[in-house]
């Protein structure tokens, strides 16, 4: 697909995506856009389709119907072009532990295609950064979870892509890191990185430009969310989410 | 009697040329019937104390017992006595749901029947899948399956490792609803948790942070017993005032706190007012007093160990 005027100035679109696994329809006709420089949560309970949904979009997993664009490119038909205009951070830790904090970083940088030039920088800056933590040559392994998910999403950001998917990126995580770690993906949004955000959370959600709330694989809501909360009359995300999340009829998982 | 009685219990951990103190020397006390909470991220020690009381591991220095038993030398008598739920799902994958159970009724030397009453309502939402094997089951179910194995041997202390952690808000608002009724059934409940929000739930809480307590008392204690005056601050470009804040003298902290950014002041010579005069250029500006929460006590008891 060729970028046009329309899908160049949203980061995402996604029209009637649906995903089935045989009867079970895992996705049921999601539509959304997503703007540049987004932050953009993307909720539901345990089941309701977020994993199924994230992975079509970062080119994973093949639509049944439905279409998707992520920074410009066609889910079904160009899921490579995708894979290389965006970073992913895993829930579950995925750098090697058996590297220093410096090789892992060298070793994604290399991975992404970087040249030696651009690795050599990445490597200047990222060291002022994890210069606290790399005096004694840590392996990534021994680091405390805050430090882990800071340097995965560090490293996620590694090839300067245009949207990056972060899939519970602060569990189990310490208050203040968890919040140093929100910090970075405000400054990573203010440089134009657009930011696709899953948390169990609530006040998470508050920080998040716009939220959509995944119910038994349909877009039960979405908005900003003051909107949602004048929708729903409820006091906080939390009050949101628990409203909507009571309707699903869908086991969990 | 305590339920359980803690003095000076301390645990390190060699890592390559690296010592670790996961949990340094500690003392409290839990009641009988009580439900307590171990609160603090990953790292924190939670696991390795309550490894050390369900005496699967030996501590360093200290002692501890549990339901009158110590847990070095009544190790056996203990093993009798407490359900334990690790965080990692340990159940057989290859057994029933039916067959998980009664096999874990059976090492106890009891039957499903005898205990029933126990884990029925909880057990009523896993009927529908009685002959499924355990590993096939959702999330949410192989968590209740877990807490069913961990009752059946009717347990006076029952321990819980982080079992709402990955959870959704409405299956964890189910899962303390569950522990509630436990607690009423008389069974001490000890349950660590990440999740800050879940302090309020219990009657006494210790927030815990690289192997110490930083506070530990009833939740509502905690709070009143922040010093500090906090205010919540709201703009129209929430990150830029954000950082503005942080720049300001005379402001301790602030970090974000749902819709509002938080912010602890130093000492009363910082005034609304005068943080108002000095955000003039913020649009939308709210400035208001906030009542701390758990997460805001943690914070700052973090900041000040």
């Amino acid at each position: 697909m060729q970028p046009t005027e329309e899908n160049i100035q949203y980061a995402i679109t996604a029209i009637n995506l649906t995903k089935a696994f045989g009867e079970f329809i895992a996705v049921d006709h999601i539509s959304f856009n997503i703007k540049q420089g987004e932050i953009f949560g993307f909720l539901g309970a345990n089941g309701a389709g977020k994993t199924t949904a994230m992975r079509m979009l970062c080119g994973l997993s093949k639509p049944t119907s439905g279409e998707a664009t992520v920074a410009g490119f066609d889910v079904s038909t160009q899921p490579e072009s995708i894979k290389k205009n965006i970073g992913y951070m895993s829930q579950k830790f995925s750098l090697y532990e058996d590297l220093t904090v410096m090789e892992n970083i060298r070793f994604y940088a290399g991975i992404y295609g970087l040249s030696d030039k651009d690795i050599k920088e990445k490597v200047r800056i990222y060291y002022n950064t994890y210069t606290s933590i790399m005096k004694k040559n840590k392996l990534v392994g021994s680091l405390p979870l805050g430090w882990k998910q800071k340097l995965s999403f560090s490293i996620a950001l590694i090839h300067e892509p245009k949207i990056v998917f972060l899939d519970e990126p602060t569990g189990g995580v310490d208050p203040l890191t968890r919040r140093e770690f929100w910090e970075m993906i405000y400054a990573a949004s203010q440089r134009g990185t657009t930011l696709f955000v899953t948390t169990h959370y609530m006040d998470e959600a508050e920080y998040c430009h716009r939220v959509s709330i995944m119910v038994d694989g349909s877009i039960a809501a979405l908005g900003t969310p003051a909107e949602l909360k004048k929708q729903f009359a409820a006091e906080s995300m939390s009050d949101v989410f628990l409203q909507l999340a009571r309707q699903a009829t869908r086991q969990a998982d | 009697m305590k339920s359980i009685s803690v003095e000076n219990l301390s645990k390190s951990f060699v890592n390559g040329k690296e010592t670790v103190e996961a949990v340094k020397p500690l003392s409290f006390e839990i009641d009988k019937a009580e439900l307590f909470g171990f609160i603090g991220p990953d790292g924190a020690g939670k696991t390795t104390l309550i490894r050390m009381l369900t005496t699967l591991i030996l501590a360093d220095t200290g002692t501890a017992t549990v339901d009158g038993f110590d847990v070095v030398m009544n190790y056996k008598e203990i093993r009798k006595r407490v359900g334990y739920m690790p965080g990692k799902f340990s159940l057989y994958q290859d057994l029933s749901v039916q067959e998980n159970l009664e096999f874990f009724a059976t090492i106890f030397q009891t039957t499903v029947k005898a205990n029933y009453h126990l884990i029925k309502d909880i057990y009523d939402q896993l009927a529908p899948f009685a002959d499924r094997p355990a590993g096939k089951l959702s999330g949410g179910m192989k968590q209740k399956l877990a807490l069913c194995c961990a009752l059946i041997h009717k347990p006076t202390v029952l321990f819980l490792d982080e079992p709402t952690t990955g959870v959704d808000a409405v299956s964890r608002k189910e899962f303390w609803e569950m522990l509630k009724r436990l607690q009423q059934k008389g069974i001490t409940i000890l349950v660590s948790t990440p999740y800050m929000d879940e302090a309020s739930l219990c009657d006494r809480v210790a927030l815990m942070q690289d192997g110490k307590f930083l506070r530990i008392d009833t939740p509502s204690q905690i709070i009143k017993n922040y010093s500090k005056t906090l205010l919540a601050v709201k703009g129209k470009e929430m990150f830029p005032l954000l950082q503005h804040l942080q720049r300001i003298e005379g402001i301790e902290m602030a970090y974000p706190f749902g819709e509002y950014h938080h912010v602890v002041l130093q000492n009363d010579a910082t005034s609304i007012d005068l943080l108002k005069s000095q955000l003039q250029s913020t649009q939308e500006l709210e400035i208001k007093p906030a009542t701390p929460d758990i997460e805001d006590c943690f914070i700052y008891a973090m900041q000040n160990n």
